[in-house]
């Protein structure tokens, strides 16, 4: 016979907004897993939780804000950076962490994101890649590969996805890498990582969504997308950005790891008075 | 008191300082209530350039000159392009050597640039036609203007452009 | 002073210390006067890279306590629609400054219009109340924007300063009062600590004014805020229940309070049967009119709307009884006229330009005309 076991308490119940839980995300999603690396990382931090802020966009990424038991604001779809900007500008005091989704970060609110990285504003973003809009129910994103089937997308995606890290550097980000949800211990370190060192940082995390992309492309369920993961992750050493790209169907590797760690000028209002 | 003046010349003159002062001069120590329009955007890049000044000891509402009572011309294209805005009787002030005026036109003029020259610095031309403006039309101090002038620029130039309102206002 | 810089000194005046903004003529000489003037007070001053990012970077400043602004023109309060209704949802004060110019589209970017005030009003989606006032000199950017930022901290939610191009440009003389004599509204602060089990609720109203204190960012409370319709918590609640109470509350948290938002400036209204309704730069076309005509013995006045939404419409039903007739002057095809003739149930008599130069005294003076029989 089987037995459930009940927990009464968890070490990331002083983080998670428990009276908010079941939360919304469907069964073998990765942004749990992504949300867990961050709760704990916030815990590690050493840094004071009531410093930390969380800012989303929209989607079921952005739906994290709402989950975690800090200062969070689930802002408007694309919105979510300049906001953090704004908050992190008057209060400097604060460290702020934008979470939320691909489509969110590099498709409406792709403007934001490289000038953001380019002016160097002292936020860390965490961007949760599942290669489509999840919240609406599976839609193309700038991040869905060429060829995959979408909503929007039924005869396969007639283009080129974004490489993100690519991006991002080229875009000036002193930070960039990329992790999956397989990788959570790699994860939650660089997250710290990103908490100690000034400037803007990028986290791409690959995770899954079965109901929204999988199904539709030959991947069962989340756990096979962790399969294919495993299989297939390999941490990139010098490789070069342009190769950075992904195809989830081609048998070729995914690279993973930080990519880039440059030290640039922050950015900071001017100012006369110090 | 209701009087509507217009200031032009061409770009880089100061045409729009010239304005400034007078307007300065007016509101803040002149007792009189002042607007200073100019034109924005394309009309106002190249060539010409004005600033359009009404004065009033009563408040003013609408903003923009319509028909100077004085016309303030720096260059031919202005004196050419806004004489006939003017009413027929306005009091006109020009540069002596910069415009030639229409025949029948009664004028006032300095060679404002040429003195400015002298001075060695022809950048002030404006400030000595302010001079001469306050001089010819009498309802500004003088005191009124020097003050406009010590506010309006940075401390370094004051004393310069005070020696080219006195030369305008002193002129003959 | 320029109306623009007017306006800047005004909101500096007020205490913001928090510009994001993006060029957009006539506005911009406000931001270049926030570029000058924020690194002297210590303040932020931010380029963003379209409107988008600036409100929402002022709404995020606001959440971290800052008084913030932002200025522009109407194809950039098209783009700041977007998070003005996030602005309104999550209760966070701050003021945007439309400097408006000809519209639709690209318009006349250096000329004046008056277009802007439906889309001030209406422009976000959904059902909300807003506030906007519309100077009629430099000197009223400057006491205006002062105003707007107590009324955003009072009412804790945006506040639109509607200018137009006249006003931004024109020069005129502005008295700035030394700042202690300046009024200052500070915002609703929560007069508890963080509750030591269980969420602080920011969305709880006072039941006096309906109006929540604002705790801010980093100090310890913990809220969540969402544009998605929330509890008292600020909880997401996905129920037409909540939905309806919530965005009943925030209009009536406004609606309520017409009065103590309202500002108007009559002359001359106490004999008039003609009634002429302006705002901003054709308001002062309107009172040289009205002046010209009250002189030939024609019994006019004038209502200035200095604020314009909410809309006054208990003053004008109460002027509609003992009136026989509204003109309304404004630089748009009668945007306002319908306001007016929405309250008084009657058609108004039009003077209207759609932009570009302002209406002059002499066209508002014949409408007077014409309706008094002359
Ligand atoms: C202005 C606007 N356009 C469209 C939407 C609808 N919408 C909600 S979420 C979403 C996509 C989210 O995708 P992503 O950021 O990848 O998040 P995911 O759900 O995949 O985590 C879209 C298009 C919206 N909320 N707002
Ligand atoms: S739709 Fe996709 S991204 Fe959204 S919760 Fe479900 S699995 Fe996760
Ligand atoms: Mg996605």
């Amino acid at each position: 016979m089987t037995q459930a076991i009940v927990v009464d308490s968890h070490p990331l119940d002083q983080i998670l907004r428990a009276d908010r839980m079941p939360h919304i995300f469907c069964p073998g999603c990765g942004i749990g897993i992504a949300m867990r690396c961050y709760a704990q990382a916030l815990l590690e931090s050493g840094i004071p939780q009531q410093r930390h802020v969380v800012v989303s966009g929209i989607g079921c990424t952005g739906r994290v804000a709402g989950y975690i038991a800090i200062d969070s604001y689930h802002t408007t779809h694309g919105r979510a950076i300049p906001f953090a900007t704004g908050l992190k500008l008057a209060n400097p005091n604060l460290m702020v962490t934008v979470f939320s989704g691909d489509g969110d970060l590099a498709a409406i609110g792709g403007n934001h994101l490289i000038h953001a990285a380019r002016r160097n504003v002292d936020i860390k973003v965490i961007c949760v890649n599942n290669f489509n809009y999840g919240m609406t129910g599976g839609q193309c994103a700038p991040t869905t590969p060429l060829g995959a089937i979408a909503t929007t997308a039924p005869y396969g995606n007639p283009e080129q996805p974004f490489n993100l890290p690519y991006l991002l550097v080229a875009a000036g980000a002193g930070y960039v890498s990329r992790w999956t949800t397989l990788h959570v211990r790699q994860l939650k370190q660089d997250i710290l990582r990103c908490f100690a060192r000034p400037g803007f940082t990028f986290i791409e995390v690959l995770s899954a969504c079965p109901v929204g992309f999988g199904k539709s492309n030959s991947i069962a369920d989340g756990l096979e997308e962790l399969q294919l993961y495993r299989e297939r992750c390999v941490i990139a050493d010098g490789v070069p950005l342009e190769e950075m790209g992904i195809d989830l169907r081609e048998n070729r590797p995914i690279y993973i790891g930080n990519f880039i760690d440059r030290d640039l000028p922050v950015y900071h209002p001017v100012s006369l008075t110090t | 008191m209701y009087t509507e003046i217009r200031l032009a010349g061409f770009g880089g003159q100061g045409i729009g300082l010239a304005g400034v002062l007078l307007g300065r001069a007016a509101a803040l120590y002149g007792g009189l209530e002042a607007v200073m329009t100019q034109a924005y955007g394309p009309e106002a890049r190249g060539g010409a350039s004005s600033a359009n000044l009404v004065l009033a000891d009563e408040p003013i509402d609408y903003p923009f000159v319509q028909q100077p009572d004085i016309l303030v011309a720096m260059s031919q294209e202005a004196y050419t392009k806004f004489r006939p805005t003017a009413k027929p009787e306005a009091l006109v002030l020009i540069d002596t050597e910069l415009v030639t005026p229409f025949a029948e036109d009664v004028v006032q003029a300095i060679p404002a640039t040429r003195l400015a020259e002298g001075m060695g610095r022809r950048i002030v031309a404006n400030v000595i036609m302010v001079g001469f403006f306050t001089r010819q039309t009498g309802f500004l101090a003088r005191e009124a203007v020097e003050q406009a002038v010590r506010e309006s620029l940075r401390p370094k130039l004051v004393p310069l452009n005070l020696k080219a309102l006195a030369i305008g206002y002193e002129y003959e | 002073m320029h109306g623009d810089e007017a306006c800047a000194e005004g909101a500096i005046a007020a205490g913001c210390r928090f510009f994001a903004g993006y060029p957009i003529t006539p506005s911009t000489e406000i931001a270049e006067r926030f570029a000058q003037r924020m690194p002297e007070l210590g303040g932020v001053f931010i380029q963003m890279e379209d409107e988008l990012a600036s409100i929402a970077a002022v709404l995020g400043a606001s959440a971290a306590g800052a008084r913030a602004m932002t200025a522009t023109s109407g194809p950039g309060l098209s783009l700041m629609l977007e998070n003005l209704g996030l602005g309104v949802m999550l209760e966070l004060p701050c003021v945007i400054v439309d400097i408006q110019r000809g519209a639709p589209s690209t318009g006349l970017p250096t000329m004046v219009g008056q277009a802007d005030v439906m889309q001030a009003r209406w422009g976000s989606h959904g059902n909300y109340s807003i506030i906007a006032y519309a100077p009629w000199s430099p000197q009223e950017a400057f006491d205006l924007t002062v105003l707007c930022f107590n009324m955003a901290d009072r009412f804790r939610t945006p506040v639109v300063l509607l200018g137009d191009e006249v006003i931004g440009h024109m020069m005129e003389r502005v008295v700035i009062p030394p700042a202690e004599q300046l009024p200052r509204w500070e915002r609703k602060r929560p007069t508890t600590p963080p509750p030591t089990a269980g969420p602080y609720r920011a969305f709880e109203p006072d039941p006096d004014d309906l109006v929540p204190p604002l705790p801010h960012a980093g100090e310890g409370y913990r809220v969540h805020f969402t544009g998605l319709t929330h509890d008292e918590r600020g909880y997401p609640d996905m129920s037409g229940e909540a939905h309806h109470v919530l965005v009943t509350r925030l209009n009536e948290k406004i609606d309520r309070h017409v009065e103590e938002i309202t500002r108007l400036e009559d002359y001359g209204l106490e004999d008039a049967r003609i009634v002429v309704v302006s705002f901003g730069c054709t308001a002062r076309s309107a009172r040289r009119a009205v002046r010209e005509a009250r002189a030939r013995g024609i019994p006019v006045g004038l209502l200035r709307l200095v604020s314009l939404w909410p809309f006054p419409e208990a003053v004008l039903r109460e002027l509609a009884q003992r009136v026989d007739t509204f003109i309304v002057a404004e630089m748009n095809l009668g945007q306002v006229r319908l306001e007016v003739e929405r309250c008084s149930g009657r058609p108004a008599v039009g003077v209207h330009h759609a932009g570009g130069e302002m209406i002059h005294p002499e066209q508002i003076l014949q409408a007077i005309l014409r309706s008094a029989g002359r």
